[in-house]
Formats: structure tokens, C-alpha cells, sequence
């Protein structure tokens, strides 16, 4: 049984597990990886080609973009000048509307700059970019940037790369409730299969994590883990979960015991 | 052809004077194909590679992506 897709500005992505292409010990392991986690959609950097470098194998080498769509981000960007600009590079290097917008506030926590997203999401999203940003797990946020025109919010569940958990579950559960027009796809701090089966039961549309992957002891078989997770708390959400009751009820007939 | 000193990535090099992007790209050992290119700040589209037309100190960023989350 398979869950239904997620769908992002009117185009249809059959898995909801976005995954990151760094950080990983081989390129080769990488290619395994997002194969095994059945993504339909990877997130790269855009950088300066190296020069003094000779060139080695390309990351494009190693990803089947016939099969999974590029999602550029703009990483390392702390204003919405720079953002803007990385994201039109990353357009013109891989010919897609898409991108996944950061602007960093802070480098000890990587935490967004707000006020600098909204700016460049609204410059994005006039230029007919499909702009999903990366933003803290604030509602009123949240909406600024739904109103902005991103095509989804991506709120974190704890800092990029922490492997924390979801560290403010009511904050994640007000903005699933209040913004439904739009997917919210949970991007950052997810360290291992039970934190993304909780995100999506919750109710959230896809989750984006690249080192709870990437720095796995095995990244293939985490891979795999996250792919099953993602799907369990789907269809879990899906199906509807029971009620939490504080007391037992008997799960077998309470007549006809021997006694 | 006299050299030319371009800013390519933020630093000095020298290139045949008239030289287009692609054959920039081309000295590189760079495919077209998987790079950006910004000349003074304007991002050039591809199929402008080959008439874009490189000056003394034009300021050319190549970017490519790499892994990332």
C-alpha cells in the first residue's frame, strides 16, 4: 500500500523524503544512498568551480536527474542579496525554477534570518522561482512567507546537522493546523527514523534531511530506515490514530473466561 | 592575441584577449552544460556562451553545484 504524493506548486514528487547531497564518506555511497531512501527529489549547493583543483568526478556523475529533481539551495547566504543571487546561479546551472532559500542569521546555530527570507522570497517568487524556504518553527513566520508566495514552508525541527529531534513538537503541531494551503515539509535537526515517523504522523508533508543520512555509521541502510520511516507515519497519519486514554481497555471479551 | 587580465573567482588570470565564456569554459576543461556563469554581476544564459565576448579585468564567477543539504 502506498501513500499519496506530495505535491509542490502543482507539480507531483511520489516520495515525501527530500535528501541532501553532502557530507557523505564517497560519492558513491551517496548514489546508494538516495537510491535506497526512494527520494524524488535531492537538495546540492551551488559553489565556485575550483580552480587550482583538477577535476575529478562531478557530484552530476553520481545523480540520475532523469529520476530525482535538483533542488539548488543557497546555503552559507546571511543576506537576501546574496540568497537572491545564488539562486538565480543555481537556476542557470540546472535549468529548474525550484530552490530551496536560506539566509542565515546566526552561524553557531545556523538559525534563518527571518526578516532577510521574506525579503528574498518575495524578489524569488516575482522572478518565477518556486521558492521553498528554510525557516524556525514560528507560525507567524511561517505565514509571512506563505503570503510572501512560497510554495512551501520548511520549518526546522532542531538546528541543521544536530540530529536532535524535534525539539518544540507544539510549535511544529500549530503550524501543521494553521497553514493548509501549502505543504510544510520539516527540513533540518531529524537524526533517526523514529524523529521523521513522528513529523510525518503529525500530520507534516515531507521532511529534507541530508546528515541524519549522510552521517549514519551505514548511510545506505539509513537510507532505507528513513524511507520506511517517512511512509509508516504517513499512512499512520492517514489512517487516524487512536485516542490516548489513561486507563486500560480490554482488547478480548470480558464474558464467557473459565473459571 | 595580447593577454588580458580577467578576475575569474575572485582572482587575476590571464586570457587570450576576445576570448567568448565558452572558450573560457572550454581552457577550463569545464562542460557548458553543468556550470553558471556571471560576468559583472549579470548571470549569462547558456546558448550566450559562445558570442559572450570577455573584456580586461571583467569580474567572471563559475559556478557549479556540489553536495549539499
Amino acid at each position: 500500500m502506498k501513500s499519496d504524493a506530495l505535491t509542490i506548486a502543482g507539480r507531483s514528487y511520489p516520495s515525501r523524503l527530500i535528501v541532501g547531497t553532502g557530507k557523505y564518506p564517497t560519492l558513491e555511497i551517496m548514489k546508494r544512498a538516495i537510491e535506497a531512501s526512494g527520494a524524488s527529489m535531492v537538495t546540492v549547493a551551488v559553489r565556485r568551480v575550483e580552480l587550482s583543483r583538477r577535476s575529478g568526478p562531478s557530484l552530476l556523475d553520481f545523480i540520475d536527474t532523469g529520476k530525482v529533481a535538483l533542488l539548488p539551495n543557497t546555503a552559507g547566504c546571511s543576506t537576501a542579496e546574496e540568497a537572491v543571487r545564488t539562486a538565480r546561479l543555481g537556476r542557470e546551472a540546472g535549468l529548474s525554477d525550484l530552490v530551496k532559500l536560506e539566509v542565515i542569521g546566526d552561524e553557531k546555530t545556523l538559525f534563518p534570518d527571518n526578516e532577510g527570507l521574506v525579503q528574498a522570497t518575495r524578489v524569488l517568487v516575482k522572478e518565477g522561482f518556486t521558492v521553498l524556504p528554510y525557516t524556525n518553527d514560528d507560525l507567524v513566520v511561517a505565514k509571512r512567507l506563505r503570503d510572501a508566495g512560497a510554495a512551501a514552508v520548511m520549518p526546522l525541527a532542531a538546528p541543521i546537522g544536530s540530529g536532535l529531534g524535534v525539539q518544540n513538537p507544539a510549535n511544529l503541531r500549530i503550524i501543521l493546523e494553521e497553514i493548509r494551503d501549502i505543504p510544510i515539509i520539516v527540513d533540518a535537526g531529524v537524526g533517526t527514523a523514529s524523529d521523521a515517523s513522528m513529523v510525518m504522523e503529525m500530520g507534516a508533508d515531507g521532511v529534507l534531511m541530508n546528515t541524519g543520512i549522510a552521517g549514519a555509521g551505514d548511510p545506505v541502510k539509513m537510507a532505507r530506515a528513513m524511507r520506511l520511516a517517512i511512509e509508516a507515519g504517513r499512512l499512520a497519519f492517514e489512517a487516524g490514530r487512536i485516542p490516548k486514554k489513561l486507563y486500560a481497555t480490554a482488547s478480548s471479551p470480558v464474558e464467557g473466561i473459565v473459571r | 592575441m595580447a593577454d588580458m587580465t580577467i578576475v575569474l573567482n575572485g582572482q587575476d588570470r590571464a586570457a587570450p584577449a576576445g576570448a567568448s565564456v565558452l572558450g573560457l569554459l572550454e581552457t577550463l576543461g569545464l562542460a557548458p552544460g553543468r556550470v553558471a556563469v556571471e560576468v559583472n554581476g549579470r548571470i549569462l544564459r547558456r546558448e550566450d556562451f559562445p558570442r559572450a565576448i570577455l573584456r580586461e579585468s571583467d569580474r567572471v564567477e563559475v559556478v557549479q553545484f556540489v553536495g549539499g543539504g
